[in-house]
């Protein structure tokens, strides 16, 4: 079984703060990660590997220093990497960047199934995913939280909605996008550190890929970003205090209205 | 294509620098200089920029741009399980009634499934000009490509301006395969939509980050302009039991509602019969609350309220409450009217998942606890007094 991972780098979101003075984020000294759901991918991809045999191959596009996730990724398990890197790209949004992935996994042509985390913790969008999928006319699962078993050319999944679950069986070639209840992701193994280290990892650009540069970049992107500002803070209000009997009494006060 | 700093209008500001979400830009010799490695052309510096310092160049577009002339009406997708329509499409409803008298145009639902006769009218009474209804036996439930080949269908037929779809697993499934199939702008979980009174183009504005940044997005040169919202983020209007409407009755052939992904069951989970992106009010655990029998007085308390039982990272990860529970960054994002988080500390990854409810109660024994920054009302104290009291107390109140 021949898997590809689509994975992304976003900044560690957990020491994204904001400088009270000017109300802006402060990114200096903020770590680059993989996408937190990206690692569940990745497990996903290798245990089926693990299972089946046959090969995972990353995949991101970014910025040249993206490399670090791909390297990561083999020291979990991946087998191959591919940097998706070019200025001709920056700049793309989701349909930009899941034309370009989708043109990227069309050049690696030998694939059984798509894997990528349900969302970025940076943008949060969930396009890319079903994107890529709709780009190569592939059947889709978003949303998976287990693969409940998988043949050759088939796979039967179970994909979370909001009062449960749905079973669904698909074809493949597929794409699913995973959540993080289909795993837990290992550490990275010794083996796979020294292996991350020496790894070749692929660049591909324009270049190779020679793609049409109207749908790359700003030109390939329907959408605009026209304005970006630091929303009104929530700040804290009012602080209950007194015996408890007392501050039950005044909340109730407070919010009787709401919840009637 | 780029984006230059234009070296005779900087002044060396730094207004840029601090616009900046991807910490690219710095000073030197009083210029600002563009690191081209870590900027991804956002526009952020050039919102930013009071000098026009900041120019982002596009490569003269060599492909037509498409034909965007004959595109009218503001469509919702209309979202149903087992044919009952979600809350979130009448909430749609409702902004696009708002978006279509900017417009001076109609509003359209798209609804697809099976039998769904006796609920076209409510979509009419919250304020659907044209319902669009697509019935068969085998598009009964959402399936990604049948659903997808029929909005593609319509729109391609009856060319709306704008269609809003809720931010849901469906939702989201569903609108991006669309987009990419029309090569059309979609936008992700708007917090505001407007119209622009001068281009009358849908104004998108979103959160990004976590919610650090909000950011306001167009598309322009397409149609129709597509965004997705989440529950509880629009109001809809006061159901109008004289409103009048027409109903457009759509059949394909049969190759359009083939699916290649086969949906076999659909299991609802009674632990999460209350759906917590739904829920009006949602009473949440923590860490604090020190063991997986402890939330049952916050089930408790749930129950009085109407409202349903969330969860942080920590009390899923300590096996506590199933992961569907989960509150946050990794698990759901909620916005209900109250939300209580007891025992929970306020890391940055649960306010993520929480911190557009209305009014946020927090109880918590530490005082220091950030919880507190974002609470509407604090409560410094012990939850396992505290909470057993309010569902007392709320109990007898709405018995009165």
């Amino acid at each position: 079984m021949n898997i590809i991972i689509c994975i992304k780098q976003v900044p560690e979101t957990t020491e994204v703060r904001i400088n009270p003075e000017t109300n802006t984020l402060i990114r200096e000294g903020v770590k680059s990660i993989i996408n937190p759901f990206d690692m569940y991918a990745i497990e996903e991809g290798v245990r089926l590997k693990e299972k089946l045999g046959g090969k995972v191959t990353v995949v991101t596009m970014g910025p040249p220093q993206a490399e670090n996730a791909l390297r990561e990724a083999i020291s979990l398990g991946a087998d191959e990497a591919i940097l998706v890197c070019d200025r001709a790209f920056a700049g793309s949004d989701t349909w930009a960047t899941s034309y370009i992935l989708s043109e990227v996994i069309r050049k690696i042509k030998d694939f059984d199934l798509i894997i990528c985390g349900k969302q970025a913790s940076d943008g949060d969008t969930a396009q890319v995913g079903p994107g890529i999928s709709m780009h190569l006319d592939i059947p889709q699962v978003t949303y998976v939280k287990k693969i409940e078993d998988i043949k050759d050319k088939s796979m039967r999944v179970e994909r979370m909605m909001e009062e449960g679950f749905e079973i669904i069986e698909l074809p493949l070639p597929a794409l699913l996008t995973v959540v993080k209840e289909i795993n837990e992701p290992r550490l990275p193994s010794l083996k796979g550190m020294m292996r991350a280290k020496s790894a070749k990892i692929n660049l591909w650009t324009q270049k190779e890929l020679d793609l049409d540069p109207n749908n790359v970049g700003l030109n390939g992107s329907p959408t605009q970003v026209v304005k970006i500002f630091t929303p009104a803070q929530r700040t804290g209000g009012q602080m209950l205090s007194g015996e408890p009997h007392e501050i039950v009494e005044k909340l109730v006060a407070l919010i009787k209205d709401e919840v009637n | 294509m780029g984006i230059q700093i234009i070296i005779e209008k900087c002044t060396g500001c730094t207004l840029c620098i601090k616009a900046c979400p991807f910490n690219a830009i710095r000073i030197l010799d009083k210029k600002a200089v563009i690191d081209l490695h870590k900027c991804t052309i956002c526009g952020a510096c050039a919102s930013a920029c009071k000098f026009k310092a900041v120019f982002i160049e596009k490569e003269p577009v060599k492909c037509q741009l498409p034909d965007i002339t004959g595109y009218k009406g503001v469509w919702v997708f209309i979202e149903q399980k087992k044919g009952k329509v979600q809350s979130v499409s009448y909430e749609l409803l409702g902004k696009a009634h708002e978006l279509a008298k900017k417009l001076n145009c109609q509003v359209g639902a798209i609804f697809i499934g099976n039998n769904l006769g006796d609920q076209v009218d409510e979509l009419i009474i919250y304020g659907a000009d044209i319902v669009y209804l697509v019935e068969a036996p085998e598009i009964a439930n959402f399936q990604d490509e049948p659903y997808t080949n029929i909005l593609i269908n319509l729109i391609q037929k009856y060319k709306p301006e704008i269609l809003l779809c809720g931010a849901s697993t469906i939702g989201r499934s569903l609108i991006s395969r669309v987009a990419v199939k029309l090569k059309v702008g979609l936008t992700a979980d708007c917090t505001g939509l407007d119209i622009d009174p001068e281009k009358k183009i849908l104004l998108q504005t979103r959160p990004a980050f976590g919610g650090n940044i909000m950011a306001t997005i167009t598309s322009p040169n397409y149609r129709p302009q597509m965004a997705t919202v989440r529950h509880k983020v629009m109001q809809p209007i006061a159901p109008d039991k004289h409103r009048k409407g027409k109903i457009i009755r759509e059949q394909f052939p049969a190759k359009v509602y083939v699916s290649r992904a086969k949906l076999l069951d659909i299991v609802e989970e009674v632990e999460s019969l209350v759906n917590l992106t739904e829920a009006d009010i949602i009473v949440s655990g923590g860490r604090g609350m020190g063991g997986k029998e402890n939330f049952k007085i916050l089930e408790e308390f749930a129950q009085a309220l109407g409202g349903a039982v969330g969860s942080s990272r920590a009390a899923v990860d300590s096996g506590w409450m199933p992961y569907s529970h989960q509150v946050g960054q990794t698990g759901r994002t909620v916005a209900p009217k109250i939300y209580f988080a007891c025992g929970i500390s306020g890391q940055i990854q649960h306010l993520v998942g929480m911190q557009s409810s209305k009014i946020i109660i927090a109880i918590n024994k530490d005082p220091e606890a950030p919880i507190f920054k974002v609470a509407t009302y604090g409560i410094v104290g012990d939850l396992f007094q505290i909470v057993p009291a309010l569902t007392k107390k709320f109990k007898e109140n709405l018995r009165k």
